[in-house]
């Protein structure tokens, strides 16, 4: 296989590993966020719930942070459409986002009822909204969506904003993905918490796994009716990456099932998406916290590998200029700099993972609240 | 290919401009702050006093309420070549994304792993691996600066990649050129120290207040006397690279250097005077007045005593040949991208090196085609075109003295407050004193100047001599645009007022001893910053 070709296979894996580290660990702190007004009734709870996650989620968001990072350099056109394609619903992401750190900064700093109850409401909004946007993109990109391309490069808007914000499909992958974050927050709150946040936590966790894996099997029944995208042109995966002058695309009902039907191996994405939602909930059901905990990642990892096969090699097929579709052959960088790029990859991933992994295990165990309250250092 | 509504480049410039400078009020006190708080918790490790524990948490705290926001407004900026500047994001994503993503790897994920150990991990980590925490963040967060400056270093002076017709960007092709570009290089370390300057302007300015009130009088004054020797050092070295990269300037961005210097006509003797003031005219192209020092200009700009400085009005007579030889590159890339033709492509390759000019061009073609160009149009066209080769001169005229002269403002008072400092007779020097906590938002003055004029000064291109800025924006409707700036605007006014309040309350409360030695459980530690009954109280 031409090298360059490898590159762009080995960074659309990444994308998915990244998509899914991302849900993973963000999504954790997001449902720890979104349930902070519910499992915390008064305020030591709330700040118990708080630095649960306090110590980890500034590392955590650095996914989010080098998703853009990552997309901006290894698929620079899908970066620069998209964002500005989805240009409002990016910028309430953004607007929610950047209210978290400094609702977790701040919070606990002044001692006021009305202060802290305002900075409760931030959580609220910047743990869900980013969750319903980020699911609700990826309902939006395997609907299509309406963008063209001039002769040099600049994108143009077919659609209006409102039809990503009130688009039924995208509205319900949202829902499941913030269902499935909190479902991962909840778990982690019972493996730090202690009572009374153990139980809340348990009660709205598992709601959430379950809701996820009724949403996942009506997604999947869904998308199967849904139109999908197709090459009828001639493909050349070693193509220079432009989206302009490609080869023919067509649309098609249902054609998002195909990868599975030549493929039948690729139908483990979706099984392995339902066991981690199920056995997930059952585990903690029976309080195997650290097997629930990574279990919701095999639910993640399962739901979006599953969104990936169903697109492969589509990244953002347009809608309404289907031969400018984005995909894994014309949306990527240039081989030079996806070589660097998976040079430092191979580096620094190993490294991350290595300093998360420590950065939890000092932390490890369980959170008090009466610990909590009487530490200067705590949020 | 039509252009994109100015109003929408416009608000686009005004939200990039305002959520930069905003990011980067925050930006140069963590810079700073890291390392200082890391040279602190050294002391105490060594020398096992209380008082330099004490001095690491408490600048730890406040670096703390900095930082949040540091952290939220960075948000933005990484998201935001996406949302708001798509031609940019697509033209030359594929070399300036890598660093931000390289940023993110190798710097930004270990600053902030690393940042959560370091608030919450005193009393799980032993204190040597407390201060390689530390250590790791004070790295990790100039690590960062040195990637984001290398990919504005591209913008400056775009080196490590060349435009590629057939996928209509430019491509990455040596990460040696990239990564040592030497205007990236002296802007990292000229911006890194910057932000030394400012950390130390801040510990040096909160300790002065101390010392006035008469509290915390022994940690004051060791809190004052590192900040003023570290802050002297720091702003020597940032004059020092800050005149390196006028002299790279003059080399890469001609333009800049004259606009800086407010330079109209190319010298033409080594006696040529440096303006301390003058009020630069853009329309007249002329400086209405000007007040300068003869025999400075040349020898400071070029380090040599002979060679001549290129003025604005010669620069915009040099640029008509390259705009003529643009609009060629951009016609034949045009007919390229449709036919895919050799002959076309070997035109396009003879004018290449100037097909930016020929986007500039654009805007000033009748219906804004360049192919309707007739030959009795072309001279105006060029005409107009080579007035708008150059930057607003009056912008980054201003913007770089008043960056300079508070340089060198803070070399005195660094001066005398290490000097007083070190004579012990610092306590009397109340006037110094009160200089110094009215100096606090000083240095990030001095740092916003900076970057518009390194900003300001690169225009009209976004990547300098390639794709101008109004060509590189998001083809938005203005909705859009006034509806992020309102929310902008919104939020980031509430952000700031919280963080005020904030930053006076816990340095008007000051540091408060108390040992750590408890175990984690810690029941018997007070609370640092406790008000009573504050630990008991719920709200049940």
């Amino acid at each position: 296989m031409e090298i360059y070709v490898a590159l762009k296979i080995i960074w659309a894996v990444l994308l998915g590993v990244l998509l899914t580290g991302l849900a993973v660990m963000v999504g954790m702190d997001m449902g720890v966020g979104t349930l902070l007004r519910f499992v915390g009734k008064n305020d030591a709870e709330r700040r118990t719930a708080l630095n649960i996650i306090g110590p980890h989620w500034d590392g955590n968001q650095v996914w989010f942070i080098l998703g853009g990072g990552a997309i901006f350099a290894a698929f620079p056109t899908l970066y620069a459409t998209s964002f500005s394609v989805f240009y409002v619903v990016m910028i309430l992401l953004l607007f929610s986002m950047i209210m978290r750190p400094v609702a977790f900064e701040y919070r606990s700093k002044v001692d006021a009822k009305s202060w802290r109850a305002t900075w409760d409401w931030a959580f609220l909004i910047s743990g869900a909204l980013p969750m319903i946007i980020y699911g609700a993109a990826f309902g939006n990109v395997l609907e299509g969506v309406g963008f063209h391309y001039g002769w040099t490069g600049q994108y143009y808007q077919d659609e209006s904003f409102l039809s990503y914000l009130l688009n039924p499909f995208a509205v319900m992958c949202g829902v499941m993905s913030l269902s499935l974050s909190i479902y991962q927050g909840g778990t982690f709150l019972m493996l730090r918490g202690v009572e009374p946040i153990y139980s809340r936590a348990r009660l709205f966790a598992s709601c959430g796994g379950l809701l996820a894996a009724v949403i996942f099997a009506v997604g999947g029944v869904w998308v199967s009716h849904l139109n999908g995208y197709v090459f009828t042109g001639v493909v050349n995966p070693g193509m220079e990456a432009t989206p302009l002058g490609g080869p023919a695309v067509a649309v098609q009902a249902g054609a998002w099932l195909n990868n599975y039907n030549n493929h039948p191996i690729l139908w483990l994405a979706p099984v392995l998406g339902f066991v981690g939602m199920l056995a997930g909930t059952l585990a903690l059901r029976l309080h195997l916290k650290v097997l629930a905990w990574w279990l919701g990642a095999v639910a993640w990892a399962g739901t979006i590998s599953t969104v990936g096969f169903a697109m492969f090699p589509f990244l953002m097929p347009s809608s309404t200029n289907p031969s400018q579709s984005l995909t894994v052959w014309n949306a990527t960088g240039s081989a030079y700099n996806l070589g660097w790029m998976l040079f430092f990859a191979a580096v620094f991933v190993p490294i991350i993972l290595s300093y998360t992994s420590w950065a939890f295990y000092v932390m490890r165990g369980k959170v008090k609240t009466e610990t909590v309250v009487n530490d200067p250092h705590s949020y | 290919m039509p252009l994109i509504d100015p109003t929408v480049v416009d608000l686009s410039r005004l939200q990039f401009a305002l959520t930069a400078l905003y990011h980067f009020i925050f930006v140069p006190l963590t810079l700073g702050m890291t390392i200082i708080l890391a040279a602190m918790e050294t002391t105490y490790v060594i020398t096992g006093k209380q008082v330099y524990k004490d001095m690491t948490q408490f600048w730890g705290k406040l670096f703390g309420i900095n930082f949040a926001i540091g952290v939220a407004t960075g948000l933005t900026m990484e998201f935001e070549f996406g949302t708001n500047w798509s031609m940019f994001s697509h033209f030359v994503g594929d070399v300036f994304g890598t660093p931000l993503a390289i940023e993110g790897l190798m710097a930004f994920f270990m600053e902030s792993t690393f940042i959560g150990l370091m608030f919450f991990g005193w009393d799980r980590l032993s204190r040597p691996a407390h201060l390689a925490v530390t250590y790791l963040v004070a790295l990790a967060s100039n690590l960062s600066a040195l990637w984001i400056l290398i990919a504005n270093g591209f913008m400056q002076d775009p080196k490590g990649a060349s435009f590629n017709p057939d996928t209509m960007r430019m491509q990455f092709n040596s990460f040696v050129q990239l990564v040592f570009s030497p205007d990236a290089q002296a802007k990292f370390v000229h911006t890194s120290i910057a932000g030394f300057v400012a950390g130390a302007m801040f510990i040096m300015g909160i300790s002065a207040y101390y010392l006035l009130t008469n509290r915390h009088k022994e940690f004051a004054a060791r809190s004052i006397r590192m900040a003023a020797v570290f802050g002297l050092i720091s702003t020597l070295a940032v004059v020092t690279l800050g005149d390196a990269l006028g002299r790279l300037d003059d080399l890469l961005q001609p333009t800049k250097i004259a606009a800086i210097e407010g330079l109209w006509h190319t010298t033409t003797s080594p006696s040529a005077p440096w303006l301390v003031a003058a009020l630069p005219d853009d329309k007249t192209q002329s400086n209405v007045f000007e007040i300068g020092v003869p025999y400075v200009l040349t020898p400071l700009i070029t380090h040599t005593f002979d060679e001549s400085i290129p003025g604005l009005i010669d620069l915009e007579a040099a640029a008509g040949p390259k705009i003529l030889n643009g609009i060629k590159a951009i016609d034949a890339l045009q007919q390229y991208s449709t036919t895919h033709d050799a002959a076309s492509l070997a035109t396009f390759k003879q004018y290449e090196n100037d097909m930016g000019y020929g986007f500039l061009a654009q805007q000033n073609a009748p219906n804004q085609d360049l192919n309707a160009i007739t030959p009795a149009e072309m001279p105006a066209v060029v005409q107009q075109t080579e007035l708008e080769t150059i930057p607003n001169v009056f912008v980054t005229f201003w913007a770089f003295r008043i960056m300079m002269f508070l340089g060198f403002y803070f070399i005195a008072l660094f001066a005398f407050v290490a000097y007083f400092s070190l004579k012990n007779q610092l306590e009397n020097k109340r006037f110094l004193l009160k200089l110094c906590m009215f100096s606090i938002p000083a240095p990030i003055l001095a740092s916003e100047f900076g970057w518009i004029t390194a900003e300001a000064g690169r225009q009209p291109w976004s990547v300098y001599g390639w794709l101008p800025t109004f060509q590189a924006a998001s083809s938005h409707n203005v909705g859009y645009m006034i509806f992020s700036l309102i929310g902008f605007a919104l939020l980031y006014s509430l952000f700031i007022a919280a963080e005020l309040y904030l930053m006076f309350k816990y340095a008007r409360l000051g540091p408060q001893s108390h040992d750590h030695a408890a175990p984690v459980s810690g029941t018997g530690a007070l609370p640092m910053f406790a008000k009573p009954g504050f630990a008991a109280k719920s709200w049940e």
